[in-house]
């Protein structure tokens, strides 16, 4: 079997099966499992029904991301429902012994954000959670993805999983972007080619040059989204732009092992002649800065595009869902978005709240001011980035601009904790979801980049970041 | 899990496509630590306006709905994120069936694990159920688990696929995790093979 030419994906999967055999699913092994409060507590209970232990704590990580709230630790919690959440997760782990990055710690954060910071992920594992952007740490060569509460119960007890194996897509990319496009106009350009449901049933493995030139938070952007192109997970072979992030990583291998780790991790990316179950391509030299203007993350278009008017799509159901989408956003097909006055920017979420996200849009507020009316939120991905961002002064920046410097969290990404739209507004978000309601019952959500909000904070309307510089 | 073998219900419809799972079950709702009770939140922002009044144009809301079991909707359901509490939340309104002509792999999954089955057939089929539906609301359809057949009212039968695992398990009303639980040697064998090494260390 190893002789045969494989894709990187093929590799992960066969090195975890513990068992495979005709008409059940695969039991898969699972290296990492990354657990958050919203998703696990009914899991713990039925481990508890049961009397069954965790099976392997140690390979296990908590955190608290989704309901916290991300205003200053001194100001209370009024939300008791979602305290009582935060509550049961801690004695959960105090109970399963599962290591906590608890609220007051200086390591907690968005849970694929402080995966990888600390240098947990690493090529060639296979990393599940309750989530569906599990996919986040694909970037690193990793078999990543979501599961459901019933499998995160599946995974504490038995640190395995039932799985059949997906198909493989080559997801391959070409071409230089321009200035001012992004890592994120390249994932929503990608979405928008193939549509919500387009990678479903397969396991993306996005390759070329275009690819290989990203840094590891870009990677990490692009395999964050795959999810919402359908994919499972999304999957970014590992190479010497990895390695070099990796070192020196509190839980990277270190000295002679960091030696063998990367031998080995030399071995996984996809062999030439393998072959993949389907191929799509994307060039992206005359890629624009990408936004949506519907309800869901396919519904995109390049920033200088009109409105699609949905009587031109092909088939009844996707002019009916464009329909509804444009009665939710209050649009008119044919219109530009470029323009459309704003009351939110949101800058953060597992997408886009890294250090480099938040260098490129405290670059471009530098010196200036947000626009009268409109409100700015940036919420860092972990405590350690918040920190990092602190030492560079870029706190400073935005405050001076106007904007809000939050704790670390989801925030208003899936606005459980309070960060909200108001039922009508407008907001540019760096977020990767744009359904009806997900920043607030009412709220319209513009999916773009880092540069995109910032540019269209400082203006208060949807801009062209190009315009701008 | 309750077993599921066979069943007549009449039909929800909601055509619309890519309905994801943040509207199945708006996020504000998983502040819960049960699996029960979220049926009445079962797709709050469109069944509810923002008195919190029933919309008495949505399907949910019509009287024949706390009947009804099983649910026809548009292609791509439950995309989105990975919450369970959206089955959950199905099953506890009172749906043992969903009939499109995809779904989301996370939401299957999940769906599979709850005793909720989604049943995925061809594009005409699919056009013919909606427009059933529209001239007799009344309309009713027999979902056989065991032959893996849709029977319509005029008595045609359409198949559906479903693995042999999945359908097992639904049949028996089998837990999963029992069946992963019976692989214990097999999973310690694994672990020494590969040198299991903790990751995490308490800071
Ligand atoms: S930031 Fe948003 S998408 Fe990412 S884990 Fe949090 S809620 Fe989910």
């Amino acid at each position: 079997m190893s002789n045969q030419p494989r894709t990187i994906f093929n590799k992960i999967w066969d090195a975890h099966i513990v068992m495979a055999e005709p008409d059940v699913p695969t039991v898969l092994y699972i290296d990492l499992h990354l657990v958050h409060e919203v998703t696990s507590p009914q899991a713990f209970q039925g481990l508890r029904d049961r009397g069954l232990k965790a099976r392997r704590p140690l390979q296990t990580m908590a955190t608290m991301d989704h309901s916290i709230p991300t205003t200053p630790p001194d100001v209370p919690t009024t939300d008791e429902i979602a305290a009582r959440q935060i509550a049961q997760l801690e004695a959960n782990c105090r109970d399963f012994e599962i290591p906590l990055h608890s609220m007051q710690g200086p390591t907690r954060g968005i849970v694929h954000v402080i995966g990888p910071e600390p240098g947990l992920t690493q090529p060639g594992m296979t990393i599940v959670c309750g989530d569906s952007h599990t996919s986040t740490h694909g970037a690193f060569g990793t078999l990543a993805f979501g599961i459901g509460t019933t499998e995160v119960e599946h995974v504490l007890a038995t640190q395995c999983l039932l799985q059949r194996q997906p198909q493989t897509c080559q997801v391959r990319v070409d071409g230089r972007q321009g200035p001012g496009v992004s890592a994120k106009d390249l994932i929503l350009a990608l979405i928008a080619q193939i549509g919500t449901g387009g990678g479903t049933g397969y396991v993306f493995e996005y390759t070329g040059p275009t690819i290989r030139a990203l840094s590891m938070e870009e990677r990490m952007t692009v395999c964050n989204m795959s999810i919402e192109g359908g994919a499972r997970a999304g999957i970014i072979a590992p190479d010497d732009t990895t390695f070099q992030y990796l070192a020196g990583r509190p839980y990277a291998p270190q000295g002679t092992e960091w030696e063998t780790a990367v031998k080995r991790w030399r071995q996984l990316p996809t062999n030439q002649a393998a072959i993949y179950d389907r191929q799509v391509t994307m060039d992206v030299d005359r890629l624009e800065p990408m936004i949506t203007y519907g309800t869901n993350p396919g519904m995109g278009i390049p920033i200088t595009a009109p409105i699609p008017d949905p009587d031109a799509l092909p088939d009844v159901s996707q002019r009916l869902a464009a329909r509804k989408a444009l009665e939710y956003m209050d649009l008119m097909p044919g219109q530009p978005l470029l323009g459309q006055p704003i009351d939110v920017v949101f800058i953060g979420s597992c997408t886009n709240s890294r250090i480099s996200d938040l260098r490129q849009a405290a670059g471009l507020m530098k010196g200036r001011r947000v626009k009268d009316g409109v409100r700015v939120l940036v919420v860092p991905g972990s405590e350690q980035i918040k920190q990092q961002a602190e030492s560079e002064g870029l706190h400073r920046i935005f405050q001076k601009a106007g904007a809000e410097w939050r704790q670390a969290g989801c925030s208003m990404c899936i606005a459980m904790n309070g960060d909200q739209l108001e039922p009508g507004q407008y907001a540019v978000s760096t977020s990767n979801r744009n359904f009806e309601g997900r920043q607030g019952p009412g709220g319209r959500t513009f999916l773009a980049s880092p540069l995109t909000a910032a540019a269209s904070a400082i203006t208060g309307v949807v801009t062209d970041v190009r315009t701008l510089q | 899990m309750e077993p599921f073998r066979t069943m007549t219900s009449g039909i929800i419809t909601i055509p619309a496509e890519n309905v994801d799972t943040d509207q199945i079950i708006p996020a504000r709702f998983l502040k819960t630590i049960s699996k029960t009770g979220l049926g009445g939140s079962l797709f709050a922002d469109w069944r509810y306006d923002s008195n919190g009044s029933p919309r008495p144009d949505f399907p949910l809301n019509q009287p024949k709905a706390s009947e009804a079991r099983i649910l026809l909707a548009g292609d791509n359901f439950g995309c989105g994120s990975s919450r369970e509490h959206a089955p959950w939340a199905l099953v506890d309104f009172g749906f043992r069936a969903i009939v499109s002509t995809s779904f989301a792999d996370i939401f299957r999954n999940n769906a599979l694990k709850n005793g909720l089955l989604p049943v995925v057939v061809d594009g005409q089929t699919h056009l013919q159920l909606f427009s059933l539906v529209e001239e007799a609301p009344d309309t009713v359809l027999t979902i056989d688990l065991a032959t893996q057949t849709l029977t319509l009212p005029d008595g045609r039968r359409v198949s559906f696929p479903i693995d042999t695992f999945s359908k097992t398990c639904l049949l028996e009303g089998i837990d999963q995790l029992g069946y992963l639980l019976t692989q214990e040697s097999r999973i310690t064998a694994y672990e020494q093979a590969h040198r299991a090494r903790p990751l995490c260390q308490h800071e």
